[in-house]
């Protein structure tokens, strides 16, 4: 059911956990649905140099959201909001049907914090 | 790696005595049922022989027993041939909500085809109430529907009671017995049943085998026409091997059964203990003691979900099940954890181990030791553990 990667990243996720003072935080998903994911980021000259998340989820959406952390890290915000749901599945090499609509949120975590950071700044 | 099989209510390995006499059907005894000649005698005496075996288990005649495919041909047998049967006496149909889908989508394919029904709510336990049974009944009631022992949680009905009340009012009593069967005791005239569903691989028996009760003299309306089977009700050649090697388990769980649920309670209640003494924010989902199957833990880990559960235990050598939506395919989590109260959180992070009689106590241990590293090692990943202790 699951892909060599998706195994992976679930058995060994990358990146988790919250960073204290992140720039930007973004959540998405809610319990009803089934998974939330809960990224927070460290931004430097429109670089994202630290990444991390908590995801309450399945094997996918706990796969999806480490590997949206590496796929981003490092990336310019405007390459990071280039990354879409569909890639970090591909980057899996691929996720069963029935987890594309409900466990793959973690781009759209990702967004989020990315916009939670921009709106900081304009305030700023 | 060791493997630990704890999900025993999804289905049981087959008992080597059940294989080892099936074996013989596929092989050596391999005549049509139906054929007048030697070989076609050969198994129709077989035939009759586990259609007696079958009947013993649940103090039934074996006239009574009509073979199927296995619990959800029995249910659609059972539910769709009464309602069809009796519509000229009415067209009301009850049953519960915490029914296996067998019986409910079969109900919700009556309701879109004319039918009425009522399903009835349940406790926080996972138990029906005697009063909304009665209160749910109309002059056109046909048919009760109400299943032995829950699939999910073990809640014991009160099976018995509910059947007095269909009798005395003259309605149809169906019980889908799949998860009671060889685990407690089942009498069709005690219990007040007209129609009764089981199953075969729940019980150490083969796959695709079952079959439904029918009290003598009680009509119901086949689903398959084509050939003089199983009294016409149940057209087609009988998957004699299956049926043979489901009438052997039979008679070993009646032979078995007292003793094994004693050994199963007791593991059981080890299990369950031992989860509560080293993992906080566990809810037990269903009934405890005497109104719970022996072999079933039903717990809720609250901050984390059941398929990253499943999987993790798993990649370690354990299997069980869970109620999260993730592992239906639907984006809602257990009916029957939903229908007995649960949040959504909660019923995401349900459990269920389900023991048979290969489990021993190192198992457990095994369990013991290393489901709390697991839960913490979730939760330590999960944004609503972090919220909750923060």
């Amino acid at each position: 059911m699951y892909s060599e990667k998706v195994i992976d990243h679930f058995t060994n996720p990358r990146n988790v956990g919250e960073i204290e003072n992140a720039d930007g935080i973004g959540q998405v998903g809610n319990a009803k649905c089934g998974d939330i994911m809960r990224i927070s980021l460290v931004v430097e000259e429109d670089v994202i140099k630290d990444i991390k998340f908590k995801t309450f989820g399945c094997g996918a959406a706990v796969a999806t959201s480490s590997m949206v952390t590496e796929m981003v890290k490092g990336k310019t915000l405007d390459e990071a909001l280039q990354v879409t749901n569909a890639a970090v599945a591909e980057a899996l090499d691929g996720l069963p049907e029935t987890k594309l609509h409900c466990s793959n949120l973690a781009a759209d975590a990702v967004h989020a914090a990315i916009k939670d950071y921009m709106e900081k700044k304009t305030k700023i | 790696m060791k493997r630990i099989y704890l999900d025993h209510s999804a289905t049981t390995p087959v008992d080597p005595q059940v294989a080892e006499l099936m074996m013989t059907y596929f092989t050596e005894y391999y005549g049509n049922p139906s054929s007048v000649h030697y070989f076609g005698r050969q198994v129709r005496k077989a035939l009759d022989n586990a259609r007696e075996q079958v009947a013993s288990l649940i103090g039934a005649n074996p006239k009574e027993i009509t073979f199927t495919s296995g619990g959800t041909e029995a249910d659609n047998l059972a539910i769709q041939g009464a309602a069809r049967a009796r519509l000229k006496k009415g067209n009301h149909l009850i049953t519960s909500a915490i029914e296996h889908h067998a019986v409910l989508d079969t109900f919700k394919y009556l309701k879109n085809n004319g039918y009425e029904i009522t399903i009835l709510p349940v406790d926080e336990e996972g138990l029906i109430r005697l009063e909304d049974v009665r209160d749910a009944i109309r002059p056109e009631t046909i048919l009760i529907s109400i299943m032995h022992a829950n699939n999910e949680v073990g809640a014991i009905q009160p099976v018995e009671e509910v059947g007095k009340i269909a009798r005395e009012k003259g309605i149809l009593f169906h019980v889908d017995a799949v998860q009671s069967l060889g685990k407690l005791d089942i009498d069709v005239n005690k219990m007040n049943v007209d129609l009764l569903t089981i199953s075969s691989h729940k019980i150490y028996g083969p796959k695709g085998v079952g079959a439904l009760y029918i009290r003598n003299g009680v009509r119901i309306s086949p689903l398959v026409f084509g050939g003089s089977q199983e009294r016409k009700i149940r057209s087609g050649t009988e998957n004699a091997p299956g049926i043979i090697g489901f009438g052997k388990a039979c008679e070993l769980a009646g032979q078995r059964m007292h003793e094994e649920n004693k050994e199963l309670v007791r593991m059981r209640d080890k299990l369950l203990n031992g989860i509560l003494n080293s993992i906080e924010d566990v809810k037990v989902n269903g009934p405890r003691g005497d109104k719970r199957l022996a072999n079933n833990v039903n717990i809720s880990i609250q901050f984390i979900e059941g398929e990253s559960l499943l999987l993790s235990l798993d990649m370690i050598g354990i299997a069980g099940s869970s109620g999260s939506a993730c592992t239906s395919g639907s984006l809602d989590p257990s009916h029957v954890l939903l229908a007995m109260g649960l949040t959504h959180e909660v019923a995401h992070g349900s459990l269920r181990l389900s023991l048979g009689r290969q489990n021993t106590d190192e198992e457990i241990d095994f369990v013991l030791q290393e489901l709390p590293k697991i839960v913490q090692r979730l939760r330590d990943m999960s944004p609503l553990y972090h919220a909750a202790n923060s």
